[in-house]
């Protein structure tokens, strides 16, 4: 059954909690959020994501119930939270969708490229495999604390990498990430910008992906959050499961450690 | 209103029943609504045909409760909470969505038999910062409540 | 698919309070996919919502009511134990229903 949307009470102030986060700078979406309340149709993709992990696939006709995610094989709870972290079976720093990806190609037998090229939904599209099981696997460590490992080198230099791409300029804007995301109180139009570079912007924005986007309609992943930031800095795309996605994303879990997991989110 | 009658008996009621097959795979035949889809509502195109399509412009009134953010994070989901204070305005069979600024006006109607409170909540697509409007029908007599929604354009969305 | 529709219904002081999400595109016919062929106009139009065998809010909806779509309702008479139950018919004649019970 579904941890998050099964908790209740706690997964209720912890959603309060980081709407009041994001929205601290002004307050003008209050009311529009307080009107959507919680229901979010992460739900439905959540359900899915579960039967998915449960169904065989693939050229080897298994499902992905032996798939290690950090905390032994097939074991779900909790594992999100803990994530990005270093694998000794594919030597090295695995996110969610790098990891998926591995017991994908691994235990199912299917080709890379293909799960890759079949990571996010394109436009007019309802949602795909990857993003439904992010979404059960996130939802699977609702309500606890963001914990990325960091003992391992290889985990650290993850995180030393992903800082520099966090700073790095490049493009014809000449853009970072740190443009829009070192500064406190800012905003792109209406919209409130996280301070990455904090702990609580940091924890805020990493605890509520994957989200439901109302403007999609859609569950998207962090992976695809970071690719969508390089797009529009007009940086080359960024591959799903990379090392330079891997590596942002254990910039901001890292920043963020301590956190509650809060997602499926629910975003604009 | 003598519109109402889940049992479907009236001469609508069969109308409704022929052409609403998908109805009887579910339920039991008894479940059937009376009423039909007030289709040319659903399809005009300014505010003004909307109003005519539903008899008349309707009235101001302050009994009706009309929720909207005035500022929508996004057009595409634009909460909306309808809610008739049934002392002031008793006897509402129906509750219409209008957003004025839309290809189709017409996003919603509900039909408020008499064992449902005056109260209906969703979520609609605003084209573009207009007005939106909660519409209330009593005895063929329709009253409304206008409320402006600003719809802005994306950052980010962190 | 798995279930298409989640419902909620709570006893408050007078009255019982019905929430749901429905599982649904609500394609206006407007949009466009990434090869830029339309997108068939696909949305709810009929939603009823039951209890102990009687309607107590029929719906009719068009293409601008929002995708995965929200409901929320209230009706009297309402005892912790009953069935809710709410059914939802697409202009392409595709249909859903789920059913709770009110606690």
């Amino acid at each position: 059954m579904s941890k998050g949307f099964f908790s209740g009470l706690l997964a209720t102030l912890v959603g309060l909690w980081s709407f009041t986060a994001i929205s601290e700078t002004d307050g003008v979406f209050d009311e529009y959020r307080e009107l959507m309340g919680d229901d979010n149709p992460a739900i439905f993709v959540i359900y899915d994501g579960e039967e998915i992990w449960f169904t065989p696939a693939g050229p080897k006709s298994v499902s992905l119930a032996q798939c290690d995610l950090g905390l032994g094989p097939g074991v779900v709870e909790g594992a999100y939270a803990q994530l990005p972290r270093y694998f000794s079976d594919a030597q090295r720093v695995q996110d969610i969708e790098a990891r998926l990806e591995y017991c994908m190609t691994h235990l199912q037998g299917r080709s890379p490229d293909k799960v890759r090229a079949n990571a996010y939904s394109q436009r007019g599209e309802l949602g795909t495999e990857l993003e439904a099981l992010v979404a059960w696997i996130a939802d699977q460590s609702s309500g606890l604390t963001i914990a990325p490992a960091q003992a391992h080198a290889k985990e650290r230099s993850a995180y030393t990498l992903g800082e520099s791409l966090f700073y790095y300029r490049a493009g014809p804007h000449d853009f970072s990430c740190a443009t829009c995301h070192e500064q406190t109180g800012r905003r792109i139009r209406l919209q409130a910008l996280p301070n990455l570079t904090t702990h609580q912007g940091a924890a805020a924005a990493y605890s509520t992906w994957p989200a439901y986007r109302v403007s999609q309609g859609i569950v998207r992943t962090m992976g695809w959050r970071m690719r969508d930031c390089m797009r529009q800095q007009r940086m080359p795309e960024l591959i799903m499961g990379s090392e330079a996605s891997v590596a942002l994303q254990t910039y901001l879990s890292v920043n963020g450690a301590g956190g509650s997991m809060a997602a499926p989110g629910l975003k604009r | 209103m003598g519109n109402w009658d889940p049992l479907g008996l009236t001469r609508r009621g069969f109308i409704k029943a022929s052409s609403a097959l998908w109805v009887a795979a579910t339920l039991p035949q008894k479940i059937w609504a009376a009423t039909l889809r007030p289709a040319a509502a659903f399809q005009t195109t300014t505010l003004e045909a909307t109003f005519e399509a539903l008899g008349s412009v309707p009235k101001f009134s302050d009994a009706i409760l009309f929720s909207t953010p005035d500022i929508a994070e996004n057009g595409a989901v634009v909460p909306v909470k309808i809610e008739v204070d049934a002392a002031a305005l008793p006897g509402v069979s129906k509750l219409y969505v209008i957003v004025e600024k839309n290809p189709n006006p017409v996003a919603a109607v509900f039909e408020v038999p008499p064992s449902a409170q005056p109260y209906a909540e969703t979520r609609v697509k605003v084209a573009q910062t207009g007005k939106l409007y909660a519409v209330a029908e009593v005895d063929g007599q329709l009253f409304m409540t206008e409320k402006e929604t600003k719809v802005t354009l994306g950052g980010c969305g962190g | 698919m798995a279930s298409r529709i989640r419902i909620r219904a709570q006893l408050k002081d007078d009255y019982c309070e019905v929430k749901a999400l429905m599982r649904h595109p609500m394609e206006t016919g407007l949009r466009k996919d990434q090869s830029g062929v339309a997108i068939p106009a696909n949305f709810i139009e009929d939603v009823q919502v039951v209890h102990n065998d009687a309607v107590v809010m029929q719906a009719y909806w068009g293409a601008a009511v929002s995708a995965n779509p929200f409901l929320g309702v209230r009706f009297k008479g309402g005892a912790q134990g009953d069935v809710v139950k709410i059914i939802w018919r697409d202009n392409q004649g595709d249909s859903g229903s789920g059913e709770t019970t009110i606690r």
